[in-house]
């Protein structure tokens, strides 16, 4: 038994080296719910690739909402329900157990059964299997990770999601690197797909998380690309004179709404991308910028300067209704609807200082999420529950994490160089 | 005389230097951009030769042309900006009237235009207001008489910092325009 927790804990060592983001919970909710989550059961000779629950745990601890139960304070380490003594479990305060066990299937593929317990109420209120290949090994604990979180707090988990950010390295004085990354919504799985010596800037995923929308400096002036995750291959989709910026899927995933400065100043413009057509949609003097799409697809956000300082618009596109939406500081800007559309995530300026806030359309309230300075570009997972956002500690930047109503909050520092512009994805299949 | 040849090879040292400083300075922003700027020096080393050899007419229009490059070289490239604000301020003007009378009197000259702001708000809207405080340098120089063809906008937004800090005295630096000679 010594032995094999040993070879646990080499694996999770050489898991943790791999990722080139750690996350470090700095807030979690005040009481949090205590869980159990028993290392799963593996009965062959050669050791597993992955501890599948550690990742389900550090998911699950990752939310803010959960106290894991350290693996050195079990008792035991069940795998099946007639290994399990609830008295145990309660007495050790816990609250919810998992247990599980990894069986090998033929084609070198693994199945993993598993099951959640209520401790309190004695019940099994989950049990299910998940079956894939040795890669899949880490989505599919994310998968179980998505599958308990729902079942305790009734939303979907956005686990087994990933996210996209920029790392940049200024190597010398006029000698810069940016690379576009993705990985794993832990941060693991880590792997550049773009690298060059000029500016990345503002990756957006398209609504079915196949594609990435981006700008690219690499030609010394701004375009945009939009490059397939599975293939590699990527095309330009604009390179017009001035600014081509902020590229915004559609909900369709049929259109780019972006930022263009060829007629004179930056406006918003829709781009067909079946047949390349573009539509003005704002005509302002003013800087227009950041468009983003309602959740309906049938009106788009945007940043603009056209009432003095930038504050955040919508347009509805059929009738060319223009609407202020937030009235509160003198900046906001970089607009996000959660996926229900009722809340409204910025970068807001409060007392000169950058924050990541939150308005509730209905209300019109407004709360600050961060307590860290020059934070900008928020992403909201797709379950709505977190927001990833770029911000600075101690003059390096890093990504951290705030949940909707403000309760958690984590980083996700980089081992190397400068990290900013993340972009969370959709749910992926 | 003697002093006047001597005068001129400095001026011409001079442009030398400026020149290749541009170059150097630039290379982050465009490799075609940049080949020309790094060829021109070389005709201009070789010119003050004959000059002082043998004074004509002609070599007399050079050196005012040589002058003229020297007398820009001199002026301020950078021009610095408040925040969030796209306002010429007014110690630029001499400078930028300057550039402009340059431009003026050489049509074939080509100017980029690197807008930049510092690193507070968002990246998307600091490109647009990068954006705009170079139009408003490029709009000055054409008012004042340089063509609108001389000149290329390009805005960098907050990704190109020049100075690393994060307080004013670094924002105060990053907020900018420069102003890059090509060809």
């Amino acid at each position: 038994m010594i032995l094999r927790l040993g070879l646990l804990f080499l694996v999770l060592l050489s898991t943790l080296a791999r990722a080139e983001l750690t996350i470090e919970i700095t807030q979690g909710v005040d009481r949090p719910v205590p869980v159990a989550v028993v290392p799963f059961g593996w009965q062959q000779a050669q050791s597993l690739p992955e501890d599948v629950a550690e990742i389900v745990a550090s998911d699950l601890y990752r939310s803010g909402l959960f106290a894991l139960m350290p693996r050195n304070s079990m008792l035991s380490f069940p795998t099946q329900p007639s290994e399990v003594y609830y008295r145990d479990w309660r007495l050790a305060s816990q609250e919810y157990l998992l247990v599980g066990k990894v069986m090998p299937e033929a084609g070198s593929r693994y199945k993993i059964q598993y099951e959640l317990f209520d401790v309190i109420k004695e019940q099994r209120i989950l049990a299910e299997s998940i079956s894939g290949s040795a890669t899949q090994l880490r989505k599919m604990a994310h998968r179980i990770a998505d599958a308990i979180y729902e079942k305790l707090t009734g939303i979907p988990g956005a686990f087994a999601t990933q996210i996209v950010y920029v790392s940049a390295e200024r190597l010398s004085q006029d000698d810069y690197r940016y690379q576009l990354v993705l990985a794993d919504a832990d941060g693991a799985n880590s792997r550049t797909i773009l690298q060059s010596k000029q500016p990345v800037l503002s990756p957006s995923w398209s609504r079915d998380g196949n594609n990435l929308a981006y700008v690219s400096f690499e030609t010394g002036r701004p375009a945009i690309y939009i490059q397939n995750l599975q293939t590699g291959a990527r095309e330009k989709v604009t390179g017009f004179s001035g600014l081509n910026g902020a590229p915004s899927w559609s909900p369709d995933g049929k259109k780019l709404a972006l930022t263009l400065s060829k007629d004179g100043n930056p406006e918003i413009y829709t781009l067909e991308l079946s047949n390349r057509k573009l539509t003005r949609i704002t005509q302002h003097y003013g800087i227009d910028t950041e468009p983003t799409w309602s959740v309906d697809g049938k009106s788009i956000l945007f940043t603009s300067d056209r009432g003095g300082p930038p504050q955040i618009y919508q347009k509805e596109l059929s009738s060319g209704w223009v609407e202020r939406l937030t009235f509160e500081g003198d900046y906001n800007a970089k607009a996000h609807l959660t996926h229900d559309g009722r809340h409204l995530v910025m970068v807001h300026r409060n007392n000169g200082v950058f924050h990541i806030a939150v308005q509730d359309l209905k209300t019109g309230r407004l709360d600050i999420l961060t307590e860290t300075a020059l934070d900008e570009s928020p992403s909201i997972a797709p379950n709505g529950s977190i927001v990833i956002y770029a911000t600075q500690i101690d003059s390096k930047e890093v990504l951290a994490a705030v949940s909707l109503d403000g309760q958690v909050k984590f980083r996700l520092p980089s081992k190397q160089g400068n990290v900013r512009e993340p972009s969370w994805s959709p749910y992926l299949q | 005389m003697r002093v006047r040849n001597f005068s001129k090879v400095v001026a011409v040292a001079t442009t030398v230097v400026w020149m290749s400083g541009c170059s150097s300075t630039s290379t982050s922003t465009d490799s075609v951009d940049t080949a020309p700027v790094v060829q021109e020096p070389v005709v201009e080393v070789a010119k003050p030769i004959p000059v002082a050899k043998e004074p004509t007419v002609k070599t007399v229009v050079m050196s005012d042309e040589e002058m003229a490059k020297a007398a820009v070289a001199k002026l301020k490239t950078v021009f610095y900006f408040d925040f969030d604000k796209t306002v010429i301020h007014a110690d630029a003007f001499e400078d930028l009237s300057a550039h402009a009378k340059y431009l003026a009197s050489h049509p074939d000259t080509r100017l980029v235009l690197e807008g930049h702001a510092d690193e507070r708000g968002t990246r998307e809207y600091n490109m647009a207001l990068g954006e705009r405080r170079a139009k408003a340098v490029s709009r000055f120089l054409t008012v004042q008489g340089a063509g609108s063809n001389q000149i290329e906008v390009v805005s960098y937004g907050e990704e190109r910092p020049a100075m690393m800090g994060h307080d004013e005295g670094s924002w105060s630096q990053n907020r900018r325009v420069e102003l890059k000679y090509s060809h």
